[in-house]
């Protein structure tokens, strides 16, 4: 099979430095530098408003950066943005597939605006179809179809023009758990041949499901960066344990939990308590009598990196 | 059938079918599409407008068949007989040859309302389908201009219906020939305001609530005091400036020309001309800029 694209496994196909877009007096992004190598599956995790989509639109070229740099196959977007896009295969935030035209047609109307003949399009568009799963509904208008397979038809979409680079935001906001399953199967899948994803999403899951990499990010800044499991090494414990004691007693419990754990972190609802040892943290605080109402021993997560480095939940 | 390859799907989870689906080699080189794109990026959303088109062609053509026949019973012939018997011709020839070219002008012209406003907000707001060829290399510039030429496609086939009916009317004393050039100038008049509506629905944020108001204070307007059912002289010399800064007047009084031969100094056509035209360009312009910056920010 010839190669994907002509830079090789590795090499870094988005290279931005110092990337920054301000709206008034607001740094949607602010300094922000990254690189994401050939083949690579990249994740931009954080809450909504962070800045992701943002530094998304920036790689296509779509929105203006205030300043900064940006390559992408060692174009400048700002500068050759049809170039840029030509590469990159995109599924925006939200669906904005023609309801009126069929499943097919969205595709080959699609393709058309890549310059692709109709004689491609016709073998293409089936072949997408057969990838999305949806086979029985091509000839369907798209306002029949359930929202994952809206998603599924629009990622089908992005990939007619046969990208290095598809950039996914918020892939599977929306979805219940049955269909957001699908949907990263088939995302899975493009990534065994090749294809690099960047994926922007603040669903913890899906990072750690999605992601070989990726950087945390706050307030257009970037807090933290590495594998889902480095940072979880780095900025987490290996444990931790959900303990509940009512609205009521949660402060007061507090002192007396401080040195069960590493670290401990108040929630409105519930403490976790940070420990190495979630089993026998847990027995500690049961043998001094604290009594919670619910407890959960669970491993750290993207969630408690995200809390540790910014002191708030990811979805409010 | 024996040949299972043809009933059974093609599996696209196998390892060849998926690179096949990621590289198959039949694409050509991102430069190339996007050069392609640089150069057709207006003419593939033409298509796309057409194909959308398809699903309402049916209803519009109802459209676009009755509302002629519509005007030019009631006011051609109802009104007309009323006018010939009163005051004899108006411009030297019947009310309904008078009349007619000016009721295809303005109900091209009027169509506008609906093309170049709420498909508009769609576009940006409502459907975000703009955003779907936003994506690609094709530039919003280019959307502007294809959304534009499209809905102008549209309005070919609305003049051209208009001047069928006209000569089914006999209302085109200078010949069926000649009398075709109706239908460029009824484009072309379409063009001068529509691409304007569209640069201006294209800064709109909100509901569009606006649109009924052009409707009824700038589009109707234009229907009855620019010329259309009486030549504009009839009109108090303070109300003149209502015609001269209306495309519809200046579509009209060209309109006449080609289908009676309506008497006017050169100079006078020349203007005509230019001003349709300058409007167009400026629309144009304008909404380019437009798209290119709400696209972009």
């Amino acid at each position: 099979m010839p190669p994907v694209t002509a830079a090789g496994p590795g090499e870094p196909i988005v290279v931005a430095e110092d990337l920054t877009k301000v709206y008034g007096d607001n740094r949607a992004v602010d300094g922000i530098s990254f690189s994401i190598s050939q083949g690579e599956s990249f994740g931009l995790l954080g809450p909504n408003g962070a800045g992701k989509s943002t530094t998304m639109r920036m790689i296509g070229g779509t929105l203006t950066r205030t300043s900064g740099t940006m390559r992408v196959a060692g174009l400048d977007p700002a500068e050759r943005g049809p170039e840029v896009r030509a590469h990159l295969g995109v599924v925006p935030q939200q669906d904005n597939l023609d309801e009126e035209l069929t499943v097919r047609d969205n595709l080959i109307v699609y393709g058309r605006y890549f310059g692709l003949p109709h004689s491609y399009l016709r073998t293409k568009a089936d072949e997408l179809i057969e990838f999305a799963q949806l086979t029985e509904k091509a000839k369907a208008k798209t306002t029949a179809l359930s929202g994952g397979m809206k998603r599924r038809l629009t990622i089908a979409r992005a990939l007619v023009n046969e990208p290095k680079l598809l950039l996914l935001d918020e892939p599977t906001t929306g979805l219940d758990p049955q269909a957001r399953h699908v949907l990263w199967d088939r995302l899975f899948r493009l990534k065994e041949v090749g294809v690099t994803l960047v994926v922007t999403t603040h669903f913890m899951d899906e990072a750690e499901q999605l992601c070989d990499r990726l950087i945390v990010i706050d307030h257009g800044r970037i807090m933290a960066e590495g594998s889902p499991r480095s940072l979880i090494r780095e900025h987490s414990t290996r444990e931790v344990v959900e303990v509940r004691f009512g609205a009521q007693r949660n402060a007061a419990v507090v002192d007396q939990l401080e040195d069960v754990a590493t670290r401990l972190e108040v929630l409105p609802d519930r403490i976790l308590v940070y420990t190495d040892d979630g089993e026998g943290a847990l027995e500690e605080i049961t043998a001094r009598g604290l009594n919670p109402i619910t407890s959960l021993v669970r491993r750290s997560s993207l969630e408690d990196v995200f809390l540790r480095l910014t002191g708030r939940t990811l979805v409010d | 059938m024996t040949d299972s390859s043809l009933t059974d799907p093609v599996v696209a989870d196998s390892v060849q079918d998926l690179q096949r689906l990621a590289a198959s080699g039949r694409v050509p080189a991102p430069e190339v599409m996007a050069a392609r794109a640089r150069r057709w990026g207006w003419w593939y959303y033409v298509e796309y407008w057409l194909r959308t088109a398809k699903a309402w062609f049916q209803s519009i053509l109802i459209y676009m068949v009755g509302e002629p026949l519509l005007y030019l019973i009631a006011l051609g012939v109802g009104l007309g007989t009323l006018v010939d018997n009163g005051v004899g011709t108006v411009d030297g020839v019947p009310y309904l040859v008078f009349v007619a070219p000016a009721l295809l002008i303005s109900t091209v012209v009027m169509s506008t309302g609906g093309e170049l406003t709420y498909p508009v907000m769609a576009g940006f707001k409502w459907d975000r389908l703009y955003y779907g060829p936003h994506a690609t290399p094709v530039t919003p510039a280019q959307i502007a201009t294809g959304h534009f030429l499209g809905v102008m496609i549209r309005f070919t086939v609305q003049a051209a219906i208009f001047w069928a009916i006209m000569v089914a009317f006999d209302a085109v004393p200078r010949g069926v020939l000649v009398s075709a050039l109706v239908i460029p100038i009824g484009v072309l008049s379409a063009a001068a305001f529509g691409a304007l509506l569209q640069a201006y629905a294209s800064t709109l944020q909100d509901e569009g609530y606006q649109f009924a108001f052009v409707q009824r204070f700038v589009i109707m307007p234009m229907f009855l005091f620019a010329g259309t059912f009486f030549p504009l002289t009839a009109m108090p010399v303070y109300l003149h400036w209502i015609g001269w800064i209306s495309p519809v007047w200046h579509g009209t009084q060209l309109a006449r020309q080609v289908t009676y031969g309506a008497v006017e100094p050169m100079w006078l056509t020349v203007v005509h001309v230019i001003f349709l035209v300058a409007l167009t360009v400026a629309g144009v312009l304008l909404a380019r800029r437009s798209y290119t910056r709400r696209m972009g920010s």
